[in-house]
């Protein structure tokens, strides 16, 4: 058969009868990302959680290359001062500069609760995406996370710091293998929402018609999966992923906190807290930064996940 | 409902016993060993024996099993015996404890009062706060009170209860002296100054502890109430001309009411893990304390004792909040 259709007879005197146009849009097409970022930007609390973080990340990971004194630097002589223009937060018991220490534990702390959050989100999703997408696998693994919120997460994470401790550290290095330690620990039992929500959406999703189209020209699992139930379910996703940072942050500096974390000499802002409350007495602000900084970030993060769940959420888009 | 009910019972049964299985296969890779305090000039025969009294020398299963026989066989005898003076544990082996070398469930009964009155006080207190705020919060929903309470909520929510209460500390007991910062568990109540004293040291980890849950139990509140108040009845019941009143505090709280409930009732158990910070904080000698310093001490049954009896919690509530639930909302009907 050729290409060239043959031309329809040519009617100029009727006009088309203006019902049966198909109405054309007099603006462009807008992508559905453009209208999530409209959303978005309209939910202050959201706007000023992604600042704040982004300014608090920044700070922490490119503050250390422009201040002067080394976080792990002792001067002895210049040991417990107050704030002053040299230390705008003051030095600690052997002379550390705590802005210095502030940002270093930062950097731990961030990295911390983005690896765990990374973890935690690849977990619940693959465990999600099976249960919902193999029925055969759907029990088990319903099974498995609800064992999984019936356990008493921070007992048992004191636990397992206090088990693998000496055994990690003595295969990576106190500090890489601390870091190994409670990145995992806090994975491993920090999945379990993401693992519901997406198994829901991809229950809901795998009966639509796009699949059942996809299905019928022969698209195996694996792409199915990656290419039309991943990028529909990436919404709660990146809700949990925002709440999962700060939940991974909380849980990291609770553990320091309870002296179950990252070795003295190593700080984390939980860390420092921890240190801090020794001298409660004697330097009572010395508290007030570490801690300043979690809450900072928690709430950021937090107002972050608010507004990214408002603004994905396709009822409340719009309105 | 009673065969959903006993239903839901005969299921936590392997959930618990599987749960306990984890910690005590976890707790088995334990490096810490419980003779290591033992002097070296103590020959090993010695040291052999002394482990077997322990327990330690049989295989993991029989201990196992022995430990299950003890936690759900002879401490609830023991329980029975202490309520009605009956002698059914007499002579049977106890859970005991590493470090003190007595039974663990002694201890535990020891500390829980304190666990109990300041985490029971500040939960309840919480709710107390949360409900008026999350109702008004959303009846004046975007108004000035809102958007303060949601801010203070947020706040409440995401601030570690680790700096709040040693925030507090700084401001009221180094600064201003007004109450104590370490709680005192031996203080007496029997007159009305040593009660005054108990209130001032109660207030710091009481108030800690009920920030936070009012902060989380509000957002659910006033969530809650907002999705009631755009419902077809709340417009059916102001066209029939009841009051402002009634419209808000019985038909759309009792409907929000639901959801509501079962979170706080899943909020139990959760309450009880966090304490275990607040209690490290203020130094309350309850049950979090003590699991902080039996895993310090590698008490081992102490530790698998004590995470069992959370895990324990969190079953329990999970269905006393599946029940509340059904009983709650008339549609819902798990047959």
């Amino acid at each position: 058969m050729s290409d060239t259709s043959p031309k329809p007879e040519a009617t100029p005197d009727v006009a088309p009868i203006a019902a049966l146009i198909d109405p054309m849009p007099a603006a462009p097409p807008r992508s559905q990302w453009l209208d999530v970022w409209d959303q978005f930007r309209r939910h202050k609390g959201a706007m000023a959680g992604a600042v704040v973080l982004i300014l608090i990340i920044l700070l922490v990971f490119v503050g250390p290359w422009f201040w002067p004194y080394e976080a792990s630097h002792i001067d002895i002589r210049s040991r417990n001062q107050g704030p002053s223009w040299a230390h705008p937060m003051g030095t600690d018991q052997l002379g550390r500069d705590m802005l210095a220490r502030l940002m270093a534990g930062g950097q731990t702390s961030v990295s911390v609760g983005i690896t765990a959050m990374l973890l935690a989100l690849f977990l619940g999703s693959l465990v999600g995406v099976l249960a919902g997408y193999f029925r055969r696998l759907d029990g088990l693994l319903m099974r498995l996370t609800d064992l999984f919120l019936a356990l008493p997460l921070l007992p048992l994470m004191l636990v397992m710091v206090l088990l693998f401790r000496d055994k990690l550290n003595g295969a990576f290095g106190p500090e890489t293998g601390i870091f190994i330690l409670i990145v995992v620990a806090i994975g491993v039992t920090s999945w379990m929402p993401t693992a519901r929500i997406v198994r829901g959406d991809v229950l809901a999703l795998k009966e639509q018609e796009f699949v059942l189209a996809a299905r019928s020209i022969g698209t195996t699992n694996l792409r199915m999966i990656l290419r039309h139930v991943l990028p529909n379910v990436l919404s709660p996703i990146m809700v949990s992923a925002t709440l999962g940072i700060a939940n991974a942050i909380i849980t990291e500096s609770a553990l320091s906190f309870l002296g179950l974390g990252f070795p003295p000499d190593f700080p984390t802002w939980g860390r420092l807290l921890f240190d801090a409350t020794d001298y409660l007495q004697q330097h009572p602000e010395r508290v007030f930064w570490p801690g300043l900084a979690i809450s900072l970030t928690v709430l950021s993060a937090n107002y972050l996940g608010d507004g990214l769940r408002d603004a994905l959420d396709p009822r409340i888009r719009g309105r | 409902m009673l065969t959903f009910t006993i239903r839901r019972l005969v299921i936590a049964i392997p959930t618990l016993l599987f749960i306990s299985l984890a910690i005590f296969l976890l707790l088995e890779l334990a490096p810490g060993d419980p003779m290591a305090q033992v002097p070296l000039t103590v020959p090993p025969e010695v040291k052999a024996k002394m482990r077997e009294a322990l327990g330690l020398g049989e295989p993991v299963y029989i201990r196992f099993f022995k430990w299950i026989i003890q936690f759900f066989w002879v401490e609830p005898q023991v329980l029975i015996d202490n309520l009605l003076g009956t002698g059914f544990a007499d002579g049977k082996l106890r859970i005991l404890s590493w470090q003190t070398r007595s039974p663990v469930m002694d201890i535990v009964a020891q500390r829980l009062p304190q666990t109990l009155t300041v985490v029971g006080l500040s939960y309840v207190l919480g709710v107390l706060l949360a409900m008026p705020i999350g109702i008004y919060s959303a009846y004046r929903q975007y108004s000035f009170f809102d958007q303060i309470g949601t801010f203070i909520s947020m706040v409440g929510y995401s601030v570690p209860t680790f700096f709040t209460g040693v925030l507090l500390i700084v401001i009221f007991s180094v600064t201003l002296g007004w109450f104590p910062s370490i709680y005192d568990t031996m203080h007496q109540v029997n007159d009305w100054d040593s009660l005054v004293i108990q209130i001032k040291q109660m207030i710091m980890p009481v108030s800690v502890l009920a920030l936070y849950n009012a902060a989380q139990i509000s957002r659910f509140m006033r969530a809650s109430m907002l999705d009631n108040l755009n419902q077809d009845y709340v417009r059916t019941a102001r066209a029939k001309g009841l009051s402002e009143k009634v419209v808000v505090l019985i038909h759309v709280l009792r409907n929000s009411m639901i959801p509501v409930v079962t979170v706080i009732a899943l909020g139990v158990p959760q309450v009880f893990g966090g304490a275990i910070i607040t209690e490290q904080v203020f130094k309350v000698n309850g049950l979090g304390h003590l699991l902080i310093g039996a895993i310090e001490a590698n008490d081992l049954p102490m530790v698998q004792t004590l995470t069992f009896i959370f895990a324990v919690l969190i079953v329990l509530f999970n269905l006393i909040a599946d029940v509340l639930y059904s009983l709650l909302d008339p549609r819902i009907r798990y047959e």
